[in-house]
């Protein structure tokens, strides 16, 4: 069973058609859009008429590297996701344009993800991914490489969970799913999963480091630590914006939960089945918002944590 | 790996195959955006948009089948959805006891489930319809002529293009690999810890990276030698016949019919 879920888990972040209310679907297609035009211009100025080959072939790179998958135990094997890896070699807006082409062609060649989800897509398998996992990289810009290399483990590590809260609060927020099963369940399956993405994402920027030193350098001249703060607004605004879009009884009375707790007096306005609560997870609306939240603000503490102990001066550093 | 080892276009003469690719990306985006607008419990629709579905199959003279088994991509999607079972409010149907834990799936959650999954089956389906007729320049084409950013689309019918090769290229990196991972028989070692494995592939992708920008540079540099400006052109005009537009009109007003008789439907019960 555990072994399907692992196999599983890495399809799960390319949500089908039909999952995922029309308004999020909408909003998430905006962001993306957004981030996209932004993308696209600066990678054009960084690149000029390059731009084209660069990325097309980058991002049949992306496809063709998570092929290579790795035994793990029992049967199962991993592989690579790339998004941070992508971010990190290509500097983020190449490797938007990148993740979102991979995106595009895996729905539209092997329906793995759908066409009206695809911005939400792009949201959960490239923006914020990518962000994350080269915001914690770019923490550690002038250190020394095992530095780096950490920094990125730890980038790869977060992106991947990141993706999955991601994901999953968008699922729940559809009413797709149940919250306060499927946010702990994804997250913690792709905690283990990220430790392979993590491993994976050091090894070959070692291999990088070492094979073409100079390309690192140069990514690394592009400005960065606000990078961070850009993925987690766009997480961060994903998550607090899509229950109030969302149209599903389920969203309607996860903010009715909400205002119910707002106004401390009021009772929540609905009651669940008295049998089915479920000990440990929560019982209330009130109990989702705040697992949303607290997932999100977990992930936010982990990074800034990270960029403090990355960011303190370390004379004893070898510099292996 | 050849050329079309990843192409999911299977060549017929029929009818749809021949309609215009921006009507049939159009068609399907339309079609797709209505399922995923049926309420739940919209058994008729649901019903009505498969036989549609299974209509344009035969129209296209394929064999269902393929669909049906390409489908299937949906399924570990169930995994997500299965949850929504136990948190609607409703009847319940049944309840387990599981140590600490009830669980109750209720009638309510029950239809929200089953409809969760019929959509999105049927929203793949319409997906897997169209690479299946259109071959996939056409799709990029099509995509161009409806303002999607050019950029994108040169971007994506790039990587396409170079798909089986950076693949072909990762197989020989895999076969490298196991060439050179002797085993003994039996004993089911893969040699070196999980730790070194993940290493092992780390060091495959940062070749495969180094491999894939010598490469681009190549592509770019052949492209320069023959004229690029900047710009994919193209000699294909894609020009809409009257039959274009009576087929699409038509495909349109059956997927609003659909959406009507499924929302009468719902009222009537």
């Amino acid at each position: 069973m555990l072994a399907f879920i692992s196999l599983v888990a890495g399809i799960l972040l390319h949500i089908p058609d039909g999952f995922l209310s029309l308004v999020i679907s909408l909003l998430c297609w905006l962001a993306a859009v957004v981030m996209l035009a932004v993308a696209a211009r600066k990678a054009q100025v960084d690149y000029d008429e390059r731009l084209i080959p660069v990325a097309g072939v980058m991002a049949a790179f992306i496809f063709a590297a998570q092929m290579l998958n790795f035994p793990v135990a029992g049967g199962t094997s991993g592989h690579l996701i790339g998004a941070a890896l992508a971010f990190i070699v290509l500097g983020p807006w190449l490797g938007l344009l990148v993740m979102t082409a991979v995106i595009a062609l895996q729905a539209l060649l092997f329906q793995d993800g759908g066409l009206i989800v695809m911005g939400a897509n792009i949201l959960v398998m490239g923006l914020v991914p990518g962000f994350v996992g080269y915001g914690v990289y770019r923490l550690a810009a002038n250190r020394s490489k095992s530095f780096k290399l950490a920094a990125a483990g730890v980038g790869a590590w977060l992106s991947i969970v990141a993706a999955a809260l991601v994901t999953a609060l968008l699922l729940a927020f559809s009413g797709t799913a149940n919250l306060d099963i499927v946010v702990p369940v994804m997250v913690g399956v792709h905690m283990l999963i990220g430790m392979g993405e993590a491993l994976v994402t050091v090894a070959a920027l070692t291999f990088i480091m070492r094979s073409r030193p100079a390309l690192l350098d140069e990514s690394a001249a592009t400005a960065g630590g606000r990078w961070v703060l850009a993925g987690l607004g766009i997480a961060l605004l994903v998550v607090l914006f899509a229950p109030y879009a969302s149209p599903s009884p389920d969203g309607l009375e996860w903010v009715a939960g909400q205002q119910g707790f707002l106004e401390t007096a009021l009772d929540a306005p609905y009651q669940f089945l008295p049998d089915y609560t479920i000990p440990g997870l929560g019982e209330t609306g009130l109990s989702t918002i705040v697992a949303g939240l607290v997932g999100v603000l977990v992930v936010t503490a982990v990074i800034l944590l990270v960029g403090r102990l990355l960011k303190r001066p370390q004379r004893s550093q070898s510099g292996a | 790996m050849r050329a079309d080892t990843f192409d999911r276009y299977i060549r017929r003469e029929s009818l749809v195959h021949r309609l215009d690719p921006r009507l049939k990306v159009v068609v399907a985006l339309v079609f797709i955006l209505a399922t995923a607008l049926l309420p739940d419990g919209a058994w008729l629709g649901f019903a009505l948009s498969w036989l549609l579905i299974f209509w344009l199959t035969r129209l296209a003279w394929l064999p269902y089948r393929v669909v049906w088994k390409r489908s299937l991509v949906i399924v570990p999607f169930l995994l997500a959805a299965v949850t929504v079972l136990v948190n609607v409010p409703g009847t319940a149907v049944f309840t387990w006891q599981i140590g600490p834990f009830t669980l109750a799936i209720t009638d309510a959650g029950l239809v929200r489930f089953v409809s969760i999954l019929i959509r999105g089956w049927l929203a793949v389906q319409v997906a897997i319809l169209l690479t299946a007729v259109t071959p996939f320049p056409d799709l990029m084409h099509a995509l161009t002529h409806l303002r999607v950013p050019a950029i994108l689309v040169s971007i994506i019918s790039f990587m396409y293009r170079y798909l089986f090769v950076l693949a072909d290229e990762a197989q020989r990196l895999m076969r490298a690999r196991q060439a050179r991972s002797a085993r003994l028989p039996g004993t089911g070692l893969h040699g070196g810890s999980l730790f070194w494995r993940a290493k092992v592939t780390g060091h495959m992708v940062g070749q495969l990276f180094s491999r894939s920008l010598e490469r681009s540079d190549r592509v770019y540099n052949a492209m320069l030698a023959r004229g690029f400006q900047g710009r994919m052109l193209t000699i294909n005009p894609h020009v809409m016949r009257r039959f274009d537009w009576l087929a699409g009109g038509t495909a349109v007003s059956i997927i609003v019919l659909i959406q009507l008789i499924a929302r009468n439907d719902l009222h009537i019960y």
